[in-house]
C-alpha cells in the first residue's frame, strides 16, 4: 500500500511519503527550502531556523516538521524570505566572518545564502566578538570566529566508539562548540576531511591544504545554493 | 620667522600622505618631509592565523599590486613547507606564478604610465589640471588611452587565468599553485583577436616606449634634471646578473655602480638590512647595515633594477636596455624621471616574458605542489612593480603565524622619496610666498615617479585633494589653501 500523501507548497501540488520532513519532501518535489543546521540522514534539531515556513498561519521549522495530508505550506513568500535573510545577517554580525581571507569562501553555505538573499549592506550592528582559534589538533583548526553553532560537527563527527569529537562548552552568549582536546589529537585523516566538509562555514579547517581548490572549481562559483534542487 | 607648509591629501582608504615643507624667514626651504600612514596593521592581523592564509590575507594591503604581496607571502611559505626557494617548485608551479607576476607587472606598469603619468607628459607638469588627467588623455589622445585600457585588461586577464580572479585571487599556495593553464586559455592569450593577444601587447609596449623616447628628446632638460640625485640601488637579480622580477639574489650597487651588497641569499636579509624609526613618520627607513643610516639608504623600483641588472634576458627589452644604459655610459642612472623610461623597458620585458611563457608547455602540466621538511621560518622576496618587497614569517608548532615582518616597496623608497620631495621643493618653492597648483603638482610628480602605494600618488582621475597649510614656527596658520 502506498503511503503517498498530497500537500501544497506555495500552491504547488506536491506528493511525498507520509512522515517525511517538509524540507526533504520539498526537495523531492523540486522545491528548495534553505537549511543550515540540518543535514540529510541526521536527526534534525531545528536550531538555526533558516528553514522556517508557515503552515496555517504558524511559523514552523520545516526540517523538524513532517508533511501531513492536505497540508498547505508557504515558503517562498516575501516576509519569510526577509526573515531568512535576517537570520543570515545576524549570523554574519554575531561572528567574525571575513570572507576575503577565508578558505571556505566559495564552498561556504552561509556565504552562499548571503549571496542568495542579496545581503548587500549590514542592517544590524556588528558584534566583533573576541573569539579564539584552537590550532592544537594536528589535523584541523577550529576557528571560533566563524562558528555558527549549528551542531553539525557534534552530530556527525564521531569516533569508532560513537563518541563525538566536538562538544558544547559554556552557556548563554559564551556558548561555543569546541574540539575535545584528547579525541582531537587522535582524529583520523578521514574524520578531519569529513569534519571540514560537514561544517557549513569555515570554522573547521583541515591543516595545510588551504586554498588548494582554484577559484572556478568551488561549489558555489557557478551555481547558487539550492539551484540543484529547484526544478 | 620659520614657516611650515603642509600639503595634506584628504584621507582615502588605502593610504594617506602628507607633505610638510619647512621654510625659514628668508624663504629658503630648510627641510621637507613626506609622512605616510603605512599599513603596519597587517603584520599584526596575521598573527595567530594559519600560515597558509597569509598569501590571501596580506594581499589585501593593496588593490593595485596585490599579486606582489600574494607571491611574496607564498614564496616565504614555500620555505616553511620545505619546498625551498625559486626552482624548488615544480616547473608548472614556478612558471604559473611567473606568468601571474609578469601579468601583474604588465597591468600595473601600464596603469602607472597611461593613467597616472601620461597626463603630466602630454599636458605638462603645470598644465591645466582640468585636462591634465586620464579623462583629458582619453579626449585628446583617444588611441593612447585605448591602449592603456587594453594593456591593463590583458594583464588582468593573465592574472585571472593564473590566480582565479583579476584582483585578490588565490592561485599561489605554499609549495606551488592551485591550477595550471588550460589549452583554451593559452590559445586565447596567444591567438586571441586583436588587440588582446601577446603579439599586440609586445607591439604596444614598444609603442609606449617610443612615445616616451620622443617626449624625452623634446624635453631632455626636464627629464634629466627633475629631482636628479645620486643614491644606492637595490633589487633582486638572477644569479647570472640578469633582470629577474620573480626570483634571485639580493644585490645593491652604489651611485658609481660598485657592488655594495654582493648577491646575497635573501633568507639572510636581516643580517644586511636595518630599519630606522623616525619620530615624525609611521614608516620606517631601511638602510644597509654595513654603510649606516647616512650612506646605506637606497632606491628600489624600475630605476634601481636597471642599475643592478647586467642584462635583460629578452631580446627587444635588451636592445632598449643597451640604448638606455648608453645614456649614462653604463653607469647607474640617478635621474628620477628616468624611472618612467626604465618602467617602460620593463613593461616591454614583461610582455616578452608573457609571450615566451605562454609558449612553454610546462604551464599545462599537472604537477602543481611540492612539500618537504617543515621549517619554522621563511622569507619571501619579490620585485613588485614599485620595487623590492620583503615578507618574513615565523610560525609555531601549531602552524600559526607568530611573527610577520613586511618591508614594502614604498618603505624601501622612503628616504629617496623624501629626498626627491625636498629637491623639488627647493627648486620650485624657494622664496615663494604663494603655492601655485603647478608647484603642488611638481611635488606630486616627484612622488609619483616612485609610484608608491599611496592613494595620494595614484591620483586616478587627476584629482588629488590637497590642503596646504602655511604656518610659522609657533604653528600660527598664515595661510591655508585647498586645491579644489
Ligand atoms: S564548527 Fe561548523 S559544524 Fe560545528 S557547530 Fe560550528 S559551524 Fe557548525
Ligand atoms: S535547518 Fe531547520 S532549523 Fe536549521
Amino acid at each position: 500500500m502506498s503511503n503517498l500523501i498530497k500537500f501544497k507548497i506555495d500552491s504547488k501540488e506536491c506528493m511525498a511519503e507520509k512522515g517525511t520532513f517538509i524540507v526533504d519532501a520539498a526537495r523531492e518535489n523540486g522545491i528548495y527550502i534553505p537549511t543550515l543546521c540540518n543535514m540529510p540522514g541526521v536527526k534534525p534539531k531545528g536550531s538555526c531556523r533558516i528553514c522556517t515556513v508557515r503552515i496555517n498561519g504558524r511559523l514552523m521549522t520545516s526540517c523538524t516538521t513532517p508533511v501531513a495530508d492536505g497540508m498547505e505550506i508557504e515558503s517562498n513568500v516575501a516576509d519569510l524570505q526577509n526573515l531568512r535573510k535576517s537570520i543570515v545577517e545576524l549570523m554574519f554580525v554575531s561572528g567574525n566572518h571575513f570572507c576575503p581571507s577565508c578558505e571556505k569562501s566559495g564552498n561556504c553555505e552561509l556565504q552562499a545564502l548571503g549571496y542568495l538573499y542579496q545581503m548587500l549592506v549590514p542592517r544590524f550592528p556588528y558584534d566583533f566578538p573576541i573569539r579564539k582559534i584552537d590550532a592544537t589538533s594536528p589535523k584541523i583548526i577550529k576557528d571560533q570566529n566563524r562558528c555558527i553553532q549549528c551542531k553539525r560537527c557534534i552530530k556527525t563527527i564521531k569516533d569508532e566508539q560513537g563518541r563525538s569529537l566536538f562538544a558544547f562548552r559554556n552557556r548563554g552568549h559564551r556558548l561555543e562548540v569546541v574540539l575535545d582536546q584528547e579525541l582531537g589529537h587522535l582524529m583520523t585523516e578521514e574524520l578531519a576531511d569529513l569534519a571540514m566538509k560537514n561544517c557549513p562555514v569555515g570554522s573547521i579547517i583541515k591543516k595545510e591544504i588551504g586554498f588548494n581548490t582554484a577559484i572556478g572549481n568551488r561549489k558555489f562559483d557557478h551555481h547558487a545554493i539550492g539551484s540543484e534542487i529547484t526544478l | 620667522m620659520l614657516k611650515k607648509i603642509t600639503i595634506e591629501p584628504v584621507t582615502r582608504v588605502e593610504g594617506h600622505g602628507k607633505v610638510t615643507i619647512h621654510m625659514d624667514d628668508k624663504g629658503n626651504i630648510t627641510q621637507s618631509r613626506l609622512h605616510i600612514v603605512e599599513f603596519r596593521g597587517f603584520e599584526r592581523f596575521v598573527q595567530g592565523r594559519p600560515y597558509w592564509e597569509a598569501p590571501v590575507l596580506v594581499q589585501r594591503l593593496c588593490g593595485i599590486c596585490p599579486v606582489s604581496h600574494h607571491l611574496a607571502a607564498a614564496k616565504a611559505l614555500d620555505v616553511i613547507v620545505g619546498a625551498g626557494t625559486g626552482h624548488g617548485l615544480t616547473a608548472t608551479g614556478e612558471k604559473m606564478r611567473r606568468l601571474m607576476h609578469y601579468g601583474q607587472f604588465f597591468q600595473s606598469h601600464a596603469l602607472h604610465f597611461f593613467h597616472l603619468s601620461s597626463p603630466d607628459f602630454l599636458f605638462g607638469v603645470d598644465g591645466d589640471p582640468a585636462i591634465r588627467n586620464i579623462i583629458g588623455v582619453a579626449l585628446t589622445y583617444p588611441d593612447l588611452a585605448v591602449q592603456g585600457v587594453m594593456m591593463r585588461k590583458f594583464g588582468q586577464e593573465i592574472i585571472r587565468a593564473t590566480a582565479g580572479k583579476k584582483i585578490h585571487g588565490t592561485g599561489a599556495i605554499p609549495g606551488g599553485i592551485n591550477k595550471n593553464l588550460s589549452i583554451a586559455e593559452r590559445d586565447e592569450f596567444l591567438k586571441g583577436a586583436d588587440p588582446l593577444n601577446a603579439d599586440k601587447m609586445v607591439e604596444w609596449a614598444e609603442g609606449a616606449l617610443d612615445f616616451f623616447k620622443n617626449y624625452y628628446a623634446a624635453n631632455k632638460d626636464f627629464v634629466d634634471n627633475f629631482a636628479h640625485f645620486p643614491s644606492n640601488h637595490l633589487s633582486l637579480v638572477r644569479k647570472d646578473g640578469a633582470l629577474d622580477l620573480y626570483h634571485g639574489v639580493l644585490r645593491a650597487v652604489d651611485t658609481e655602480g660598485k657592488k655594495i651588497l654582493h648577491d646575497i641569499d635573501y633568507q639572510e636579509y636581516a643580517d644586511y638590512i636595518e630599519e630606522e624609526v623616525r619620530s615624525w613618520s609611521y614608516m620606517k627607513f631601511p638602510y644597509l647595515k654595513e654603510y649606516g643610516k647616512e650612506k646605506g639608504w637606497y632606491r628600489v623600483g624600475p630605476l634601481a633594477r636597471l642599475n643592478t641588472a647586467e642584462f635583460i634576458p629578452t631580446p627587444l627589452a635588451q636592445r632598449e636596455f643597451e640604448i638606455y644604459k648608453a645614456l649614462t655610459n653604463g653607469k647607474p642612472n640617478n635621474h628620477c624621471m628616468h624611472m618612467h623610461y626604465a618602467r617602460l623597458i620593463e613593461t616591454l620585458h614583461a610582455a616578452e616574458m608573457i609571450r615566451e611563457l605562454l609558449n612553454d608547455p610546462d604551464l599545462l602540466g599537472n604537477d602543481l605542489v611540492v612539500k618537504g621538511t617543515k621549517q619554522k621560518e621563511g622569507v619571501g622576496l619579490i620585485e613588485a612593480p614599485r620595487g623590492t618587497l620583503f615578507h618574513h614569517y615565523r610560525i609555531n608548532d601549531d602552524d600559526q603565524i607568530v611573527m610577520a615582518n613586511l618591508i614594502v616597496s614604498t618603505t624601501n623608497n622612503n628616504e629617496p622619496m623624501n629626498r626627491s620631495v625636498n629637491f623639488v621643493a627647493k627648486a620650485v618653492m624657494t622664496g615663494k610666498e604663494e603655492i601655485t597648483e603647478g608647484m603642488m603638482n611638481s611635488v606630486e610628480v616627484a612622488i609619483r615617479a616612485y609610484d608608491p602605494c599611496l592613494s595620494c600618488a595614484t591620483h586616478a582621475l587627476g584629482k588629488m585633494p590637497l590642503e596646504i597649510t602655511l604656518v610659522d614656527q609657533d604653528n600660527n596658520i598664515i595661510d591655508r589653501k585647498r586645491s579644489h
